[in-house]
């Protein structure tokens, strides 16, 4: 991560993009608005004060509805967080970034919610969002072939949803 | 009217045109390192697109480490990269510590240090003589294996198992070493060290082995980068980085006082390159010769660690010091780690929400990325190739479809 000069050359850029930060965690972050991803992205990976080359992992986090009994010592409201971890190897530092997304587009459930694709930016992203697609059903408008990478082409449901619940029947072999 | 001559025997290939014909490879084909299944493209010899088709091996580990505690998810590290699995274990107890801000005494820290490089040789062993059978000869494969059975004997006396070990775990290490093992190690360093000549003259040398790798399967600087390439693939390719020494400051910390070279091609010149074979001419940066070099030179630079680690190891007095507790909290927050196993930059990230099992689990697995880049590698090969690339990317499916 860099100094604090970093971020305001970055909102300079791009601005707007920057809804929060937290400077004081283990891997600092900064939260971008799901609209200005890309852009973001792009200065990150051009601008010769960053030079982020390397797009490492992206990981979607299911904030599920909680349970009623634990309700109250839940401090989260229902979302899904998409985390992209960065590292320039030129310089040598990493970068985490934060995109929230609803858990369900429009909150219809059913309908995957929308993250634009980083494919143009680090071909990485290609594979990595086809897991998460797979995985975590989460829509990459741009992908150039989003398909499921892991789970066979016609499974159903997105496995690592805090609500998924195993089929208890797939081709004829017993789920559960 | 005169012939036209090629030097290159595919210039003529390219012109005769046939039907185009995809062809099915795997999952169970001997060369593909696992159940790897690949879909090629090909137009008589020449292979114009593969598509790799993985998961044959997905068995969710991430979410069975939803459900969990940390310590419980050890070995299940064991099962992704299986053939250097104290090194999984390492980067996931690291980046659990990580989160805990938990540090382990120096007595563990050189232990680790030592069991992890022993398992780096042992990997790249396996990838050595599993990279000649790729390419058709048998002998080194045995060559390779009957020295690694003598570091899993040493795994074995060490923790109790060959293959899976959990032998290093979140907060230390699951036991002390036997009485009598450092000298057993120090032998078997000892017998090991003139064998690497051995192997030189069986592979990096031989002239067939060179034809068949060398200027094949090139990936350039920029490409390997932006694919996320990672580990030997990565340094294969000229890229000076290596994160046991440009890591986090809590991976690199083990390796404080430690001397070593990062086996990367400069100005031409690998490190102490006066003791080993030179570069063929027919060789590119970045081609699979160079992507097998450098793992040969790891096998001596890991070496070179082991003997340091031991003399740091016996060198420190007093307790190993215990392991976390089984169901210790992970405190809320999150935190990610990427350590250098043999295959690449392996990394975890967990997201803790102060009950002992973490909310979310991930595992960022290398191989995934060096795979992702086969289709760029093998545009325009021979169908004959494919196995050469796919072998010197030295993938391990476990650790791909997690």
């Amino acid at each position: 991560m860099r100094g604090p000069g970093f971020l305001e050359k970055l909102e300079e850029a791009v601005p707007g993009a920057i809804v929060g930060k937290n400077l004081e965690a283990i891997d600092p972050w900064i939260e971008v608005s799901a609209e200005r991803l890309v852009d973001v992205c792009r200065w990150l990976k051009q601008s010769a004060d960053s030079r982020f080359d390397s797009l490492e992992c992206i990981t979607a986090i299911d904030w599920c509805e909680p349970d009623p009994k634990k309700a109250a010592k839940v401090s989260w409201q229902p979302h899904t967080e998409l985390v992209y971890h960065l590292w320039s190897t030129a310089s040598r530092v990493s970068l985490v970034l934060k995109v929230n997304l609803p858990r369900w587009k429009n909150d219809v459930p059913g309908q995957l919610p929308e993250a634009p694709s980083v494919t143009g930016v680090w071909r990485t992203a290609d594979w990595h969002e086809r897991e998460v697609f797979d995985l975590s059903g989460i829509h990459f408008s741009g992908h150039p072939d989003l398909r499921r990478i892991l789970c066979p082409e016609d499974w159903e449901g997105y496995p690592l949803r805090k609500d998924y619940e195993m089929p208890l029947d797939y081709h004829g072999i017993r789920g559960r | 009217m005169t012939t036209p001559v090629a030097d290159d025997p595919r210039i003529i290939e390219f012109d005769v045109r046939t039907d185009e014909m995809l062809v099915n490879m795997g999952p169970q084909h001997p060369s593909t390192h696992g159940v790897l299944r690949l879909v090629l493209r090909t137009d008589g010899e020449i292979v114009s697109q593969v598509e790799p088709h993985i998961g044959y091996l997905h068995r969710c580990a991430e979410k069975i480490g939803e459900n969990l505690t940390a310590r419980q998810w050890i070995p299940y590290t064991d099962r992704m990269d299986y053939l250097a699995a104290m090194n999984m274990n390492l980067g996931w107890a690291l980046a659990v510590e990580k989160l805990m801000k938990h540090e382990v005494s120096e007595k563990a820290r050189h232990l680790r240090v030592l069991i992890s490089e022993l398992g780096r040789i042992a990997s790249h062993l396996v990838g050595m003589g599993a990279y000649g059978l790729d390419l058709g000869t048998f002998s080194p494969f045995l060559y390779a294996f009957r020295e690694r059975e003598k570091l899993l004997d040493l795994f074995e006396e060490a923790c109790g198992a060959r293959l899976t070990y959990s032998y290093i775990t979140v907060g230390g290490l699951t036991a002390d070493l036997p009485p009598g093992w450092l000298e057993r190690c120090e032998a078997f360093l000892d017998q090991f060290e003139p064998i690497i000549q051995e192997y030189h003259s069986l592979l990096t040398t031989n002239a067939i082995f060179v034809k068949r790798t060398a200027g094949i399967g090139v990936l350039s600087r920029e490409m390997a980068i932006d694919y996320g390439c990672s580990g030997p693939v990565l340094r294969g390719s000229g890229v000076d980085q290596d994160l046991r020494r440009d890591g986090e400051s809590i991976y690199t910390a083990m390796y404080d006082g430690y001397a070593f070279e990062v086996a990367v091609q400069k100005n031409g010149r690998y490190p102490r390159d006066h003791a080993y074979p030179a570069v063929p001419a027919d060789a590119v940066l970045g081609d699979c010769w160079h992507r097998f070099f450098v793992r040969m030179l790891e096998v001596v630079q890991s070496m070179d660690l082991v003997r340091q680690a031991i003399d740091r190891y016996s060198a420190c007095k007093g307790p190993l010091g215990e392991p976390l507790k089984l169901a210790e909290k992970i405190p809320v927050g999150d935190a990610y780690l990427e350590t250098e196993c043999p295959k690449g930059q392996m990394g975890f990230y967990l997201v803790g929400d102060g009950s002992p099992i973490p909310w979310r689990v991930r595992a960022r697995s290398s191989s995934f990325s060096n795979l992702s880049v086969l289709h760029e590698l093998c545009h325009g090969c021979l169908i004959a190739d494919v196995p050469a690339i796919v072998g010197s990317l030295d993938i391990v499916m476990g650790e791909i479809d997690r």
